[in-house]
């Protein structure tokens, strides 16, 4: 780790000033990821702003009927919350599906959003990446790119996002609220990631003087028909290699509404609404389920190592689709 | 040898360097203030500030659990998270589990199961399955074996770990050493 | 035999100290002054220092050296100096030993500080200009350039006999493939570490994580020319090695050179992903061809195997000498040859060799068991030698029969349906897959020493190592038993250099190498005990001989009446003395080395395998081991547990990938090295099989660290030809290679 100060932000305005007077001061809460990358010289801070002793934790009702989770809120906290489980199970799974149980009572709701790539060459500082140091190459594109993208990649940069929770809220539609100097805004969970473009250093859009209050889920959490698949080389304590969060409305047998989010296969967790369409009005079969993967993974990109992952992706998508069709079938 | 010309002391002088701070943590029902710069993890707080070295240190990546310690009563890996973070907490380690000469359940269990073969892994094992029993949420061997994922055994113990923490849950044991 | 001790399931003895947190491992003997180094290592592969700047770092206030190639003493010159008692052929790599870079992320510059945090910040601000050289990496791209290694000691070279050619040739049933597996790494769960303790005398204190702490204070001393009398080397707990720790490993060297240039007490551990930058199990490539009759009765073998070792070293390890022992066959061609790459030297990783050998050679039988239409065991013991052919000798043992027999049994083998995809769940297949294993049953010298005290307690010593395989606990019961006494009275010393002579911790063979002098030195007392006991005045025991008594329960009895005793602490107390030490040697003998002696193993597996997503688990494994007498069914099934969850890694999960740009591993840290967690493990079962062994060694105990993982990669291979028709012939199988 480099050398850097320390302060404890007691409230959400002295932590937006202090990160305001020092460009290169981050905000710390949970740590697993920024203490991670800090060890390998990859984050180097000047000071670390430690928030959390804000009142951003907990998870509350909000009056459209949705919910909204504090910043702060573990993911502990939120998989076993009861209204999640219950309202939301596809987040509580998803969430559980990721890093394991020691990580998930220190890792943070704004922190999940904001965790980097695990990217070998990204936290490898003898080898290039674009992402750490813009315009030096990217080594994963000719390397060993297992883990990486297969969709909305670049020629600077073809990471993939690690969270599953994100894969799970991006599914929900979920807004992330902020707050900076200027006020606080809302963006809708699609927005709040970039793709890599010719910016590979840039993972979000949230502004460096700003800070993450909160997450809202809309009021439908999708408890019916809903599906976490994560796929990954060993049962457990793995990153993706594909997951996917298939939520569903269904009247019958006929699919009225489909939600699909695609992790481990792109620098953001990947939807594409207007393919989703394609099952709207549909029957819940194998054919319809292939068909609208085949429309999803269309523009899909292989890069050697990680070729594999075009038709993983589809037969997950397959398998997660039919798993959620069928009501609590596979709870 | 021939010794590289050391930088001479003024030069030093101005080099900042990371300012120690006091903080207080319950450690094994201990109060300890330690004086402590910011870079220093929960972990090496233990191990190298306060002489627990039941404690180990895996990987230093939060990829195997060897670190796992209880904060306020949940289990973490203490080599992700700075101590300085920490200030007024109340760490559990393996050193803070049997009362006197009594082993702890898990301990105990742990011994007589063969639940561990070189000894590295096996304090954050316990201490993450202390964490395990009071979380409450495991209900079967493979629940108990996906809830103690996060604690990577080389030696290859998961049979008997597994044995071991089902012992103990059966005997209604929730893991509070309190 | 009735034992007391020996053959029961006993908890270890230092199972307290590794559940209370007391037992303490290399990095955890604090001393106030303590200063910490940690290492920078190199960013390229192949080529030299053009500059290396370490103002910066020194700049740091608590930054007391950065040690480097420019500025490293004079040290021994010979590679003699640097080699050690498992070095294989070669010049052994010599940390700072100049600017050449030989392979990616070798230490480069050690920055000692006041605080870790500090030497770890520091060594971030080392500059280092590099030189590139072109490097070769790819085992696959260079295997034209493969040599016939120097032979190593203790690795017999392959010997082939008959004419294979000719007789795979004629063969009716011919079947050849290729096998490749990966470089693999050991990563216990103890990253290398060693604290060096300077005592006001300049003496050095080493606590190093080792396998061989007299293996390691020889290499120091020859190195840094100190005398043992000056530097002795301590490791009473190792968190693990898997063989990582036979040789000494740079920490060591670093820590000692610093502890030495600075005066001081220093502590030098290494980061996760340096335990990727030395020993690792060797990439393999091989190629099996197996010519057969008509009903599976084997006409010739030919194995051959090209592995990769180091630019300096010929590192080599017994890769097809299985394939001319395992089975009966007059006509075998075995070939074993090595790439020079810009790598570490490959090492010894928990049976080396046979993990990679007995992969090929157990997958080949179960296509050719497949092709010919026979079961896998019945083409096994049809093909059962009786004798090892590579050598002409006779088995001391060989219980492979009922290995195969009570394995097939336990896991109900009857059962299987022989054709592929038969056995399904719905959307799962189920495969069944077995597999035969064999390992050395080495025993070499070592020395014990033994004292016995007033009080009837008694200690015994040998420089050996626990790596979590049950030494301690092993050794005293041995020791307890031989003079009968309760286990709680008997103390095993291990991992000291100053204690009795002692060969690394490894080979699977401590237990008897070791076991046997313990058993020596105790029979020497015995011997001693027994003769103050017949001197006692109306000694109830004046007529009789040692033969004729047993020592159990603190007494010394006679074995036709149980009431002519005398206590040991009797004999003693009449003798005068307050204790009997005694020192013995044991080593094999002419008796013993007239037979082959092997431990052998069967493994049974069934995985269940997602048709449409590739994911295989690993449901159940039977492992059936005969390996002579048990000394402890419980620390012994551990061993095999573990061993087979290793297997599971190793046919599944583990692959040290190397960017051949960059010639740099770059899965260098537990999260893209994935090792099984606990959710990957499921039912295993192990079984010893009875064997008696009168033979093999005086303990008539083979070892176990080893046998457990041989043929476990095979045998799930092979399970998963049965569950989905696909033969994955490269390791690891991963789910891609089956979508």
């Amino acid at each position: 780790m480099n050398s850097f100060s320390y302060t404890r932000a007691d409230d959400v305005a002295t932590a937006l000033r202090e990160v305001a007077a020092d460009g290169a001061a981050k905000f710390i809460a949970g740590g697993t990821n920024l203490i991670d990358l800090m060890k390998e010289n990859v984050e180097r801070p000047s000071r670390l702003i430690d928030i959390t002793r804000l009142t951003l934790g907990g998870i509350r009702p909000r009056s459209d009927g949705g919910l909204r989770l504090g910043a702060l809120a573990t993911n502990t906290d939120v998989a076993y919350h009861k209204e999640i489980e219950r309202r939301y199970p596809l987040l509580s799974k998803a969430i559980l599906a990721g890093a394991s149980p020691q990580l998930r009572n220190m890792a943070t709701v704004g922190g999940n959003l904001l965790q980097r790539t695990r990217c070998c060459y990204f936290y490898d500082t003898a080898t290039p990446c674009n992402k750490r140091t813009p315009g030096v190459g990217c080594s994963a594109i000719a390397g060993f790119n297992r883990a990486h993208a297969i969709l909305g990649t670049s020629a600077a940069c073809i990471a993939s996002h690690p969270s599953d929770m994100c894969v799970a809220l991006a599914a929900l539609e979920a807004v992330v609220r902020v707050t900076g100097s200027v006020g606080e805004r809302v963006v809708p969970f699609a927005a709040f990631h970039r793709l890599p473009g010719d910016t590979p250093n840039i993972d979000t859009n949230l502004q460096a003087d700003e800070i993450i209050t909160g997450v809202d889920l809309p009021a439908r959490g999708f408890a019916e028909h809903h599906a976490y698949l994560k796929i990954r080389d060993r049962a457990s304590y793995a990153f993706a290699l594909v997951s996917v969060a298939a939520a569903l409305e269904m009247d019958g047998n006929t699919i009225t509404e489909a939600r699909l989010a695609l992790g481990g296969v792109a620098h953001k967790p990947w939807r594409d609404p207007q393919t989703e369409t394609m099952l709207h009005g549909q029957s819940a079969t194998r054919e319809n389920f292939k068909r609208v993967a085949e429309a999803l993974l269309r523009d899909a990109k292989g890069f050697g190592r990680n070729r594999f992952k075009i038709e993983l992706a589809k037969l997950a998508i397959v398998r997660a689709l039919s798993q959620a069709s069928f009501k609590e079938a596979h709870s | 040898m021939n010794s590289k010309p050391k930088a001479d002391a003024a030069t030093k002088a101005t080099v900042s360097l990371p300012t120690k701070n006091g903080i207080t943590l319950k450690v094994n029902g201990a109060v300890k203030q330690i004086e402590i710069a910011p870079w220093t993890t929960l972990l090496d707080a233990l191990r190298e500030h306060l002489g627990l070295t039941g404690t180990k240190k895996g990987c230093d990546h939060g990829q195997c659990g060897a670190c796992t310690v209880l904060v306020n009563g949940k289990r973490i890996t203490s080599c992700l998270t700075l101590a300085i973070m920490h200030d007024g907490a109340e760490v559990t380690t393996i050193e803070g589990l049997a009362e006197g000469e009594v082993l702890h359940p898990l301990q105990k269990a742990f011994v007589e199961h063969d639940a561990f073969q070189c000894g590295y892994c096996t304090p954050g094992q316990i201490c993450s399955a202390v964490g395990l029993l009071r979380e409450g949420k495991a209900k079967s061997p493979e629940d108990i074996r996906e809830l103690m994922s996060g604690n990577i055994c080389r030696c290859g113990a998961y049979a008997n770990i597994v044995a071991a923490i089902e012992q103990v849950s059966r005997m209604g044991e929730r893991g509070d050493e309190e | 035999m009735r034992t007391e001790h020996i053959g029961k399931p006993i908890s270890r003895v230092d199972g307290r100290a590794k559940v209370t947190g007391a037992a303490k491992y290399a990095a955890e003997y604090n001393v106030p002054g303590l200063v910490y180094g940690v290492v920078v290592s190199s960013a390229i592969a192949k080529g030299r220092i053009t500059r290396i700047d370490v103002a910066e770092a020194l700049r740091l206030p608590g930054v007391l050296q950065v040690f480097t190639h420019e500025n490293s003493p004079l040290l021994a010159q010979s590679d003699n100096s640097y080699s050690d008692e498992v070095a294989p052929p070669g010049s052994p790599f010599r940390p700072l030993h100049d600017g050449e870079i030989r392979y990616s992320a070798q230490p480069v510059a050690l920055v000692v500080a006041d605080t870790f945090e500090l030497a770890h910040y520091a060594a971030s601000l080392v500059r280092i200009g590099y030189e590139r050289d072109a490097h070769a990496t790819n085992l696959n791209e260079e295997r034209e350039r493969a040599y016939q290694p120097r032979p190593r000691e203790f690795i017999p070279p392959p010997e082939s006999r008959g004419n294979a050619e000719k007789a795979f040739a004629e063969a009716i049933v011919r079947l050849e493939e290729e096998y490749s597996a990966p470089i693999e790494h050991h990563n216990p769960m103890e990253p290398f570490a060693t604290t060096v303790l300077r005592e006001e005398n300049g003496r050095l204190l080493v606590y190093d994580k080792t396998q061989g702490v007299q293996n390691v204070q020889n290499y120091l001393c020859n190195v840094f020319g100190y005398s043992k009398g000056d530097l002795r080397v301590l490791s009473p707990f190792v968190g693990g090695a898997f063989g990582a720790g036979l040789r000494p490993v740079y920490q060591v060297f670093l820590a000692v050179l610093a502890a030495r240039e600075l005066k001081r007490s220093v502590r030098v551990s290494l980061m996760r992903q340096q335990m990727f930058t030395f020993t690792h199990r060797p990439a393999i490539w091989q190629r099996v061809a197996l010519g057969a009759a008509p009903d599976g009765t084997l006409e010739a073998i030919t194995h051959k195997a090209i592995a990769e070792t180091s630019q300096f070293e010929d590192y080599s390890e017994t890769v097809v000498n299985w394939s001319g022992l395992l089975y009966r066959c007059d006509n075998v061609e075995l070939s074993h040859t090595v790439v020079k790459l810009d790598l570490h030297t490959p090492g010894d990783m928990r049976a080396p060799g046979a993990v990679w050998g007995l992969h090929a050679l157990e997958c080949a039988m179960d296509e050719l068991a497949f092709k010919v239409g026979i079961d896998p065991i019945e083409l096994r013991l049809k093909n059962y030698a009786e004798r090892d052919q590579n050598e002409g000798k006779p088995f001391s043992s060989k219980e492979l029969r009922a290995c195969y027999r009570l394995g097939a049994e336990k896991f109900g083998w009857a059962r299987r349906n022989p054709q592929p995809r038969s056995m399904r769940e719905g959307n799962v297949l189920i495969g069944w897959g077995m597999a035969g294993g064999v390992w050395e049953a080495f025993h070499i010298t070592a020395d014990a020493k033994a004292t016995l005290t007033a009080d009837g307690r008694l200690t015994v010593s040998s420089a050996t190592a626990d790596i979590g395989t049950g030494t301690y606990t092993i050794m005293t019961q041995i020791a307890a038993e031989m003079l009968g006494l309760p286990i709680e009275d008997v103390t095993f010393k291990l991992g000291d250099s100053s204690l009795s002579k002692s060969p690394v911790e490894g080979g699977s063979f401590t237990a008897s190498t070791v076991g046997s002098a313990v058993k020596a030195v105790c029979e020497k007392i015995r011997k001693k005990l027994f003769q103050l006991a017949r001197k006692i005045d109306g000694s109830p025991l004046a007529n009789t001989k040692l033969d004729n008594v047993r020592f159990v329960d603190g007494q010394i009895r006679s074995h036709n009446d149980s009431s002519r005793a005398v206590s040991l602490i009797e004999a003693m107390r009449h003798g005068g003395l307050s204790a009997i030490e005694e020192k013995a040697s044991a080593g094999p003998t002419p008796e013993q080395m007239q037979y082959s002696r092997f431990a052998h193993s069967a493994v049974f597996t069934e995985v269940r395998i997602d048709e449409d997503l590739g994911t295989i688990r690993v449901m159940r494994v039977v492992g059936a081991v005969a390996a002579g007498r048990i000394l402890n069914p419980k620390t012994a099934r551990s061993q095999v547990l573990g061993a087979i969850v290793m297997g599971i890694g190793t046919a599944l999960e583990e692959e040290s990938v190397i960017d051949h740009t960059f010639g740099r591993i770059m899965t260098h840290n537990l999260a893209d090295y994935h090792v099984p967690v606990n959710a990957d493990v499921h039912d295993i079962e192990v079984i010893f099989v009875q064997e008696q062994d009168e033979a093999v060694n005086p303990l008539g105990a083979k070892g176990l660290g080893e046998i457990g993982i041989v043929g476990v990669a095979a045998a799930i291979a092979n399970a998963v030809f049965h569950a989905t028709g696909k033969r994955i012939r490269d390791l690891p199988i991963t789910l891609d290679k089956l979508l």
